[in-house]
């Protein structure tokens, strides 16, 4: 890192987001006064606030930087990034969301106990949500250290420090009630972020005469579906698999489910946020394609994942160039803020209930929780350096598909899945793809058909962990749960029946 | 000694009279007509899922392999675009909340059915 590349301008933004989110997150405070304040802000948030907060907490550093990266990089492929993004959550309308929040638990581990009636699939569940939530973070603390070296000039550390402080501050002393009203703010200020220099970008652009960013490219950049190598079929498949399947298995998607007051609510909310994805995921490909033209050095360089703060500074000269720089780079902290925050008060409901349990009272078991949440990946992130943003991802999601997506969806609409049916899979899906994340980890080195399948496990890993489950289930009939027609009945019927719902 | 004095009643009291059974009972008793009522509601909205998740497969997951058996139209141009670029990049979005809004819609309409059928 060169102190030449310091912008007075990128730092003010950042200290800007992070002040801001602090006012914000003060402002929550004072309502936050229970356990349940903590966990789910007492399950008041109505589907426009709750859906703008989904959206700001779901759009991570993957969506801001990442994406238009990708795309820059490898072309029309990575459209099906936020194209799955996006469509997962209307996989997640259509099976989850009513029977997830009419479950009423606090997490993934609670549902899973409600659903199966035993300790042993919360406690396999509550690692896994450690493990899928750590592995989600770790990537956000680094994009951060990244993007503040491009401003500042810094130590890839700083970053994300400063973005592991913020996020600490608001959980320890707010957690989801305070969050909440900061996560909406952050949906805005990224779609601002991304809007306004984008509409300036694509008038610089058309007074150029509009040239095809295509032509600036190799001939598959902008046609290829399938560019990568000789797999590029298995390889898409598998992204969608991974991305449609996987966002209902993510446990700061999850969480946010149980804020809402019913079950019907649950799904306006759930359409409200297809909406707003759909409205910010039109504009990082945006960045992508204008880079192939006016920063097609990037690519050479592979630094294409920085191509959403350069940008503005080159295509439009002087102080707006550099203000709309600033507004990228603002836009990025606040992904990383936003993501990091849901993806702490996730794991550190988990944490707090499920390793310190009773130990501490219920707030500040929370907050012990969001301590350890916080440090772990962050010390991961400052250890293990270059695990590429999107990848780790990207990762997270093929896991959270091959363990937590069989179990929800069977446990919701199959009534003969077992615990230990459950477990099975969780196990399997959790070793299969788990495995294949270890192998990239490593950085081992793959070639044929053997890359292609780690690279991208969802496609064969996800389907098995579906089987095992039905297979295990069907071989264990004695172990359906002894109130699982109680339990279908809390999860599918209306509130507004009076029934007994166990 | 004589025996401890019986209180005689008439058998058919209001305590002892078999109430009119409704659906919320049935569902709350799980006798085999609520099972009924549970299995059709998750019948129907599990039916809207797959239909809507058909569509889902038949459409957007068809696009890759539509591209890669007929190269020919990833070569073809809207409004000055690649048909993979309007259809991945702009058409998506919309299609899928309109999938969404059709769902909630109908999903909404079973539970009110449900609703009327078993009663408050």
């Amino acid at each position: 890192m060169t102190l030449l590349t310091v912008s007075p301008s990128g730092l003010t933004a950042v200290a800007l987001v992070s002040v801001v989110t602090l006012a914000i997150g003060a402002y929550g405070w004072r309502f936050s006064r229970t356990t349940s304040d903590f966990f789910v802000a007492s399950r008041s948030v109505r589907p426009a606030l709750n859906a703008s907060a989904i959206g700001g907490e779901y759009l991570s550093a993957a969506s801001f930087l990442g994406v238009a990266g990708l795309v820059l990089a490898f072309g029309t492929d990575m459209l099906w990034y936020p194209v799955g993004w996006t469509a997962g959550y209307l996989v997640l309308l259509v099976l989850v969301a009513a029977p997830l929040r009419r479950s009423g638990a606090y997490t993934l581990p609670d549902f899973a106990e409600l659903r199966f009636e035993t300790r042993a699939v919360r406690l396999v569940s509550s690692l896994l949500v450690v493990t899928i939530g750590m592995l989600y973070l770790m990537p956000q603390f680094q994009g951060a250290g990244l993007s503040l070296g491009i401003v500042a000039g810094t130590d890839p550390w700083v970053g994300g420090v400063l973005v592991g402080v913020v996020v600490l501050v608001n959980v320890l002393f707010g957690g989801m009630r305070s969050i909440t009203f900061v996560q909406a703010f952050q949906y805005f200020l990224k779609l601002t972020a991304l809007l306004v220099p984008a509409m300036f970008l694509l008038a610089v652009w058309n007074d150029d005469g509009h040239p095809s960013p295509a032509g600036a490219a190799p001939a598959s950049w902008a046609t290829d579906m399938a560019a990568a190598g000789d797999y590029g079929l298995y390889t898409t498949y598998s992204i969608i698999i991974a991305t449609f399947l996987g966002t209902m298995g993510l446990p700061h998607v999850v969480v946010r489910f149980y804020t809402n007051p019913d079950g019907r609510a649950a799904r306006r909310t759930t359409l409200v946020v297809l909406v707003l994805l759909g409205l910010f995921y039109v504009l990082p490909p945006v960045y992508g394609a204008l880079g192939r033209l006016y920063a097609p050095d990037l690519v050479a360089a592979g630094t294409t994942d920085t191509i959403v703060l350069e940008l503005p500074g080159r295509m439009v000269d002087g102080t707006w160039g550099t203000a709309l720089s600033a507004l990228t780079t603002a836009g990025a902290f606040a992904a990383f803020l936003s993501t990091s925050s849901g993806l702490t008060i996730a794991v550190a409901g988990v944490i707090s209930q499920d390793v310190i349990g009773d130990r501490l009272p219920g707030v500040r078991s929370f907050q012990a929780g969001a301590v350890a949440a916080v440090s772990a990946p962050l010390v991961l992130a400052i250890v293990a350096e270059g695990v590429g943003v999107a990848r780790a991802v990207g990762l997270a999601f093929a896991v959270a598909a091959s363990t937590f997506c069989p179990m929800i969806v069977l446990g919701i609409w199959w009534r003969r899945l077992t615990d230990v049916g459950a477990i099975a899979g969780l196990v399997v899906g959790g070793l299969l793809s788990g495995g294949a994340v270890v192998d990239t980890l490593l950085e081992n080195e793959h070639t044929g058909w053997t890359a292609a399948l780690l690279a991208q496990p969802a496609a064969w890993s996800v389907p098995t962990a579906f089987a095992t489950m039905v297979v295990v289930s069907l071989l264990t009939p004695r172990r359906i749960p002894p109130n699982v027609a109680r339990t279908m009945v809390r999860l599918h019927t209306p509130e507004a029946v009076e029934l007994d719902r166990g | 000694m004589s025996p401890d004095r019986v209180r005689v009643t008439h058998p058919r009291t209001a305590g002892a009279r078999p109430r009119p059974r409704t659906a919320r009972s049935e569902i709350d008793a799980q006798s085999e007509l609520g099972a009924v009522y549970m299995s059709s509601l998750l019948r129907t909205q599990g039916r809207l899922a797959a239909a809507v998740l058909l569509v889902v497969l038949l459409t957007l997951g068809s696009l890759p392999l539509l591209f890669e058996l007929f190269p020919g139209l990833r070569e073809l141009s809207v409004a000055g675009m690649p048909l993979p670029w309007v259809l991945l990049a702009l058409v998506v979005y919309p299609f899928l909340v309109l999938l969404g809004w059709l769902y909630v819609r109908r999903a909404e309409r079973n539970e009110s059915a449900f609703t009327d059928v078993v009663g408050r």
